[in-house]
């Protein structure tokens, strides 16, 4: 052995659980460059790098890694930017365990190198520097590019610097998609999504909000009256599900979008200095084990709920969160309620949620999904006293714009059909992101966008032959 | 930000503005909605088109003071701007030749009701209207509606303006006297339109009403909107905000519209901010 391995990750200096479970301020500080460089210490810089294989943009992360290493910080942002546009948002964002950070050769008897934690650093060390954009001459094309979340984010920015005439259309009144109204500011502050949103704005992409294609325009329309040469769906999946339970209407009773939306987009948070109100609850049930369960009951905490629940229908093993994420969550102080499944909301006359009715579960046997199947335990119902329940299991496609457009073709679940290379159904318009995947990742949905930039390029290039 | 080029003051607290907004007045329709946000710390307001003019690039809205959002909004004048103004929202109304098609306008409903009963008439109904309000200083657009239905009944509930009584009196005088119409339209205060729905239900009178749910987003991705219709769960801002009155579970929107009463009062009493926001309160 020629170099002594440190078995653990750098740790990543936090707030304070009990002070930051008070706080929307972000919760993981960051690496210092000390840190940092220490961290890139760890990489063997593999010659078949199995990290990289397991990043869904292939970033060349020992490339980077090792220019961390030497302190050329704004190299590594380079290399990084050739594959991901956002490294400050998918630092702190993409589930690294599952991705890049699984194959990591030196994870196989150690903790694998913090390649998110890396990333981070490197996204935030140039994030306040001025980008020296580099953009093709003009092709006299014109994009439009409908929903501005990572999937459109990512779209328009390759499209720009190819030379075309980008337009980015947004639903909501600010831009960002779930990056924005979704996830929490203590664990993606929107600062960094505006900075993005920003430099957008410098490579030329024109962003209108408030602007809901399928209502203010259709598809037909950009092509005709607006005269697009292409179009890119980007519309999310923002259809929150419910579970059709009985007492689901109650007063109390939020999906996640919703909470979310009040404290994120809205600033709920800062009721009344911000007109948007939102119920806090004493005691919060948070129903699901997804990253969006975490965020929701994390928020409601810092909202000032007493007790905050998660009720999850399998075991801990299963949650689908980010480790990070369900980590960060039992240190605040949420409390999970494995292997419970809610049978119906509980109400007073007033229309107000009381309680959650529940029964307890058991492991059976493996399901289609390999993974084994919830029971429920006869005669194991319980009642758990809750003010607030809100409902995080899950989204589909949002349907504005699928509605007033039949002739884009939609699978049975309402998603968009598109191939690997992001082509629809309709000449000319290509879809990407939960929109076409069910709801995903950030990275995915860059991913997705950027390979139909890619695709709307040769699409564009090809028309001008004719 | 979106320019309010005109200004009405209707009755005590009700106000008429023509906004600026031509990409939305371009493609509103009759029973469309649009939201409002006022300014940067402001919510999202749903309020019905009222009217357009497609050529000024103006879409016209008409609002009762209800809280403090409402309240704020009341606050601007012809110049000033709002932050945002997005639309056209919902489904439009189904515009068809129905036969006879009486519009039933409650309060700031008679707004809505407005652009319905002029397409309605357009498209070849015989369009009764039936408007009524709490008292005379709340009656507006009269002469508006006069013209966009074929006959125009108006009732107050105290008597100081041409009859005293309900709208739901009014109605089933007519369809005593008249006969059934083929389509009956209600847009007012829920409970206004819930005693429409039951009235009608009486006749076998298909019943459109038009559901002024809590919103956010407007755009089907909240899920705060939702309504239970014929024991299906909808959500008024994508499926409405028409639905068959006869359908509509109201006591389960009446109860959801009260979700923010003590949340409302808080805003209108706003003290300092008690948000625990880390002073984020101004990002
Ligand atoms: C609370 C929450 C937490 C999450 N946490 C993580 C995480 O930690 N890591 C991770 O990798 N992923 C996470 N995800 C998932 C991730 O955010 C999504 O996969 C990703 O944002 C999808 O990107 P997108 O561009 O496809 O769509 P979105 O981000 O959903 O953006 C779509 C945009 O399109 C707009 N739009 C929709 N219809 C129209 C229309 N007709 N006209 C104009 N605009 C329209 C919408 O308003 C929206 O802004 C989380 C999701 C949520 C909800
Ligand atoms: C599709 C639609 C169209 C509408 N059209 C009009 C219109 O043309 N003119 C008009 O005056 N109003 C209309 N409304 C109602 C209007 O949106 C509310 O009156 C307004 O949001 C109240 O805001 P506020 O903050 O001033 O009052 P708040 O202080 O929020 O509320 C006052 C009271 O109204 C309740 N409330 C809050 N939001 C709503 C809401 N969206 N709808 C009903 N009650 C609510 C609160 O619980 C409270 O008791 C419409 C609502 C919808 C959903
Ligand atoms: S697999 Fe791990 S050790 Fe190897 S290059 Fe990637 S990060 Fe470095
Ligand atoms: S207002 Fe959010 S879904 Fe209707």
């Amino acid at each position: 052995m020629a170099k002594q391995i440190i078995p653990k990750k750098h740790a990543m200096p936090h707030q304070d659980p009990q002070v930051r479970a008070k706080n929307f301020s972000e919760v993981a500080l960051g690496y210092t460059e000390e840190l940092a460089v220490a961290e890139a210490g760890r990489c063997l810089n593999c010659k078949k790098p199995l990290c990289k294989q397991g990043c869904p943009v292939s970033v060349d992360i020992p490339e980077f890694i090792a220019l961390v290493k030497e302190r050329k910080f704004d190299e590594a942002a380079k290399v990084i930017k050739r594959t991901n546009a956002l490294p400050a948002v998918c630092g702190r964002v993409c589930p690294q365990e599952n991705q890049c950070e699984k194959f990591c050769i030196v994870g196989k008897k150690n903790e694998p190198v913090a390649i998110g934690r890396l990333e981070r650093f490197v996204g935030d060390y140039i994030i306040n520097k001025e980008e020296v954009i580099e953009k093709a001459e003009p092709t006299g094309y014109k994009v439009a590019i409908v929903g501005s979340g990572p999937a459109g984010l990512a779209c328009a920015a390759d499209l720009a610097r190819l030379g075309h005439s980008v337009t980015m259309y947004e639903a909501l009144h600010t831009p960002g998609g779930v990056l924005m109204y979704g996830i929490p500011e203590f664990r993606l502050p929107k600062a960094i999504v505006q900075k993005e949103i920003d430099n957008l704005k410098k490579m030329g992409v024109e962003i209108e909000t408030n602007a809901i294609i399928g209502q203010i325009a259709s598809l037909d329309e950009l092509f005709k009256e607006e005269g697009f040469d292409a179009v890119f769906l980007g519309t999310g999946a923002g259809t929150p599900y419910f579970m059709n339970l009985p007492g689901e209407n109650l007063n109390g009773v939020y999906s996640a979008n919703e909470f979310l939306t009040r404290s994120n987009l809205m600033k709920a948070y800062c009721f009344p200095e911000f007109d948007t109100p939102i119920k806090i609850g004493k005691k919060v049930a948070v129903l699901g084990g997804g990253n969006v369960a975490m965020d929701a009951a994390r928020t409601a905490l810092r909202l000032g709920a007493e007790e905050v629940y998660i009720v999850y229908r399998r075991s801990r093993a299963e949650l689908p969160a980010r480790l990070e994420e369900v980590e960060h969550a039992e240190e605040e102080g949420v409390k999970f309620l494995f292997l419970t499944n809610p049978t119906k909301y509980l109400g007073n006359d007033e229309g107000w949620l009381t309680g959650l009715e529940c029964i307890k579960m058991e492991l059976g046997e493996p399901d289609a999904s390999g993974r084994r199947k919830p029971v429920p335990i006869e005669g194991s119902e319980f009642v758990l006293p809750v003010d607030v329940a809100i409902v995080a299991i899950g989204q589909g496609p949002n349907p504005l714009l699928t509605k007033t457009t039949p002739d884009l073709e939609t699978n049975k679940r309402g998603n968009i059909v598109a191939d690997e290379l992001g082509k629809t159904s309709k000449e000319g318009v290509y879809a990407g992101g939960d929109v076409v995947t069910g709801a995903a990742t950030v990275i995915k949905a860059m991913g997705a966008g950027r390979t139909a930039a890619k695709s709307i390029h040769e699409y564009l290039m090809s028309k001008s032959q004719v | 930000m979106y320019k309010i080029v005109a200004k009405k003051t209707l009755a005590p607290a009700i106000h008429e503005y023509d906004i600026l907004a031509p990409k939305v007045a371009k493609k509103a329709k009759a029973g469309q909605f649009i939201i409002v946000r006022v300014d940067e710390n402001g919510e999202r307001i749903p309020l019905t088109i009222a009217d357009f003019n497609r050529e000024a690039g103006t879409v016209t809205i008409v609002f009762a003071e209800a809280g403090y959002s409402t309240k704020k909004l009341a606050q601007l004048n012809a110049g000033d701007a709002i932050q945002d103004f997005v639309g056209p929202l919902g489904v439009p109304s189904h515009i068809e030749k129905f036969g006879k098609v009486v519009m039933v306008a409650g309060g700031v409903g008679v707004a809505p009701v407005f652009p319905i009963a002029r397409e309605m008439k357009a498209a070849g109904n015989q369009v009764l209207g039936i408007m009524g309000a709490r008292n005379k200083e709340l009656i507006f657009w009269e002469d508006k509606m006069k013209e966009a239905c074929s006959e125009l009944l108006v009732t107050t509930d105290d008597g100081s303006y041409v009859r005293k009584g309900f709208v739901t009196d009014v109605l089933r005088e007519s369809i005593e006297q008249d006969g059934k119409p083929d389509l009956v339209m209600a847009i007012g205060p829920l409970p206004m339109m819930r005693a429409v729905a039951n009235l009608t239900k009486e006749y076998g009178i298909k019943t459109m009403v038009s559901l002024n749910s809590i919103m956010v987003d407007g755009t089907g991705m909240c899920g705060a909107c939702r309504v239970t219709v014929g024991g299906e769960t909808k959500f008024v801002c994508v499926d409405g905000p028409e639905f068959d009155g006869h359908l509509v579970d109201f006591e389960e929107q009446l109860m959801r519209s009260r979700q923010y009463k003590t949340e409302e009062q808080l805003a209108l009493n706003r003290g300092g901010c008690g948000c625990g926001g880390g002073g984020k309160c101004h990002g």
